[in-house]
């Protein structure tokens, strides 16, 4: 064997080996993440309750026609559909209008960034404790208070408006996160082009909707896509905040998946739910993985 | 109005826009210092107290809580890059066909929702005794997080520049003198940043620890939530247990601001 050869196939097994180094660590993402779903799989299709351990058997599709038969089915995903659709509507409006008045140069402008992301960094539980008891609550909310010394009636915020509730203390939450998206991706627009579509005499709102805007449309679509994938898992807020009440007015899909594991222990419905859930956020995924594979990457310069 | 009047305004208006949506945070870490009696009243002038903050991390259960969040924290971000890093260096520097479908597999994972695997891990965790043990919440945490580790510090890999690597390939380095000597030293804000995410996130996860513990290894998310149904008076009392839990995550969250946004987008924007 000559000496090159011999260098080539021990090469080929050095890059064997390295190439496998990623092996150990996805076969602990399968065992932590997909045996469990397939568990969930199989538990969707028996009739399985903890309260009667004992008897086990198949029932194909009861466990889902079961669901979507129930009354509260349809109120439980409109209601998870609201909480959605409203938090992305409020949080792109303020996170556009943050990430507009934060990409100018200014003495401040530091600190401003700062005391706006910390929202997002607040634990949620706390997020929905504070809320709670310090802005919504009917005696000694700050809401309540301002609503009184302008001489309007209060407002039993959480038992007449639970959802409206739910959804402010989220979109508080989640603001940052798409300002701080929305930020970088008009960081990244070259200044020469703004510059050259001022000198073509194009104002303020011209300036937005031709320039930016279309610039920023990945960056848009990955923040809201991104988003909604987490809103969909809200529970901590809800919880804390209405316990999904009153009645079901504020239950999303976690909270009533929740329900029926641990307090109805019907181990098999609440696998089915949980199935059906993860299909609503695969169908999110696809568009979310379509975008990030037509976009490669969106690499900003700092 | 001239432009830099209307540059005034604006920056006074963002000032009092950011200001407002602190304003909450504000308010509770000022009611942790305001007396008992007076902790939801709206006054902001008071004589500032230590009361609470004395009963609320030495008079409760508190610091127990504290320690577990620590501890499921800390390892669980550990295990988690010591995991993802070599896994990131051969999808970055190794790339086979399949790496890319491989990639998205991995963010797909993250984006599970925990409702579709909670009740299997519930009942899993019950038959293999980790139920309430923090070798089960570690265990949950690190999967929660090893694919951000993954893409994070996969993206950083790849603006290495190949030309030091293949040059110190041809010198015949081993690979753990290429990933101590070369790669690391480059990365090391990247990876940095890649700890403090997953350290923000294992703090303030809430439904899995929440549904997998009952005391021993529950978090302080779980300790906060208890209060869910205590009115008024403990105000003050939970306002200081309440700053005290979000503090470490504020300051990480300050400090990688730069690096937030390629964490919490997973690389995809940077």
């Amino acid at each position: 064997m000559t000496e090159s050869t011999k260098s080539l196939s021990s090469a080929a097994k050095v890059q064997r080996f390295r190439r496998f180094l990623s092996a150990p660590t996805l076969t602990f993402l399968i065992i932590v993440t997909q045996i469990p779903f397939a568990f969930a799989l199989y538990y969707s299709f028996r009739n399985w309750n903890l309260n009667r351990p004992v008897e086990v058997d198949w029932i194909g599709w009861r466990n889902y026609t079961r669901i979507v038969e129930n009354s509260e089915f349809w109120p439980i995903i409109w209601n998870t559909f609201v909480l959605s659709i409203s938090v992305v509507v409020i949080t792109f409006v303020l996170g556009m209008m943050f990430a507009l008045l934060l990409n100018r140069p200014f003495r401040g402008r530091a600190l401003a960034r700062t005391l706006l992301i910390s929202p997002f960094l607040v634990m949620p539980v706390v997020t929905a404790v504070l809320w709670k008891n310090v802005l919504l609550d009917a005696n000694s909310g700050l809401f309540n208070w301002a609503l009184e010394s302008i001489g309007l009636p209060q407002v039993n915020w959480l038992a007449q408006y639970a959802m409206v509730s739910v959804i402010a203390t989220v979109s508080w939450q989640w603001t940052p996160f798409v300002m701080l998206i929305l930020l970088a991706g008009l960081q990244s627009l070259p200044e020469s082009t703004m510059e050259a579509a001022g000198l073509d005499g194009a104002n303020g709102w011209k300036l937005f909707r031709y320039i930016i805007l279309p610039h920023l449309r990945s960056f848009i679509e990955i923040a809201l896509l991104m988003e909604v994938l987490f809103i969909l898992n809200i529970f901590g807020q809800i919880f804390v905040m209405t316990s999904g009440g009153p009645g079901i007015r504020s239950t999303n899909l976690p909270f009533e998946i929740y329900k029926v594991a641990f307090l109805e222990f019907n181990v098999s419905r609440a696998a089915a739910y949980g199935v059906l859930a993860v299909i609503f956020a695969n169908i999110i995924m696809l568009f979310f993985l379509r975008i990030l594979r037509d976009q490669n990457q969106l690499t900003v310069e700092a | 109005m001239n432009r830099k009047t209307r540059d005034h305004l604006l920056n006074a208006v963002t000032l009092l826009l950011s200001f407002i949506m602190f304003f909450p945070i504000f308010w509770m870490v000022l009611s942790s210092f305001k007396r008992a009696e007076e902790g939801l009243t709206p006054n902001l002038f008071f004589t500032p107290t230590l009361a609470n903050w004395q009963g609320a991390l030495l008079g409760s259960d508190f610091l127990g809580f504290l320690g577990n969040t620590a501890l499921i924290t800390g390892l669980s971000t550990l295990v988690a890059l010591l995991l993802g890093v070599p896994a990131a260096y051969a999808m970055a520097f190794y790339p086979t066909k399949r790496t890319d479908s491989s990639m998205l597999w991995v963010m797909s994972t993250r984006m599970l929702p925990p409702v579709g695997i909670i009740v299997p891990l519930f009942v899993i965790f019950r038959d293999l005794d980790l139920l309430d043990t923090h070798l089960g919440m570690i265990i949950v945490y690190t999967g929660m997080n090893v694919p951000l580790v993954i893409w994070m510090v996969r993206s950083f890999m790849l603006e290495v520049p190949f030309e030091i690597i293949e040059a110190a390939r041809m010198d015949g380095v081993t690979l753990w003198q290429e990933v101590r000597n070369l790669v690391l030293p480059l990365i090391v804000p990247g990876l940095a940043a890649t700890a403090l995410l997953c350290f923000i996130f294992a703090w303030n996860e809430f439904f899995f620890a929440f549904n997998l513990t009952t005391i021993d290894a529950s978090p302080l998310s779980v300790y906060i939530s208890s209060f869910k149904t205590d009115e008024g008076f403990f105000w003050a009392q939970l306002s200081a247990a309440s700053t005290a839990t979000i503090l470490p995550v504020l300051i990480a969250g300050w400090v990688a601001q730069k690096q937030l946004v390629t964490g919490l987008t997973m690389g995809a924007v940077k």
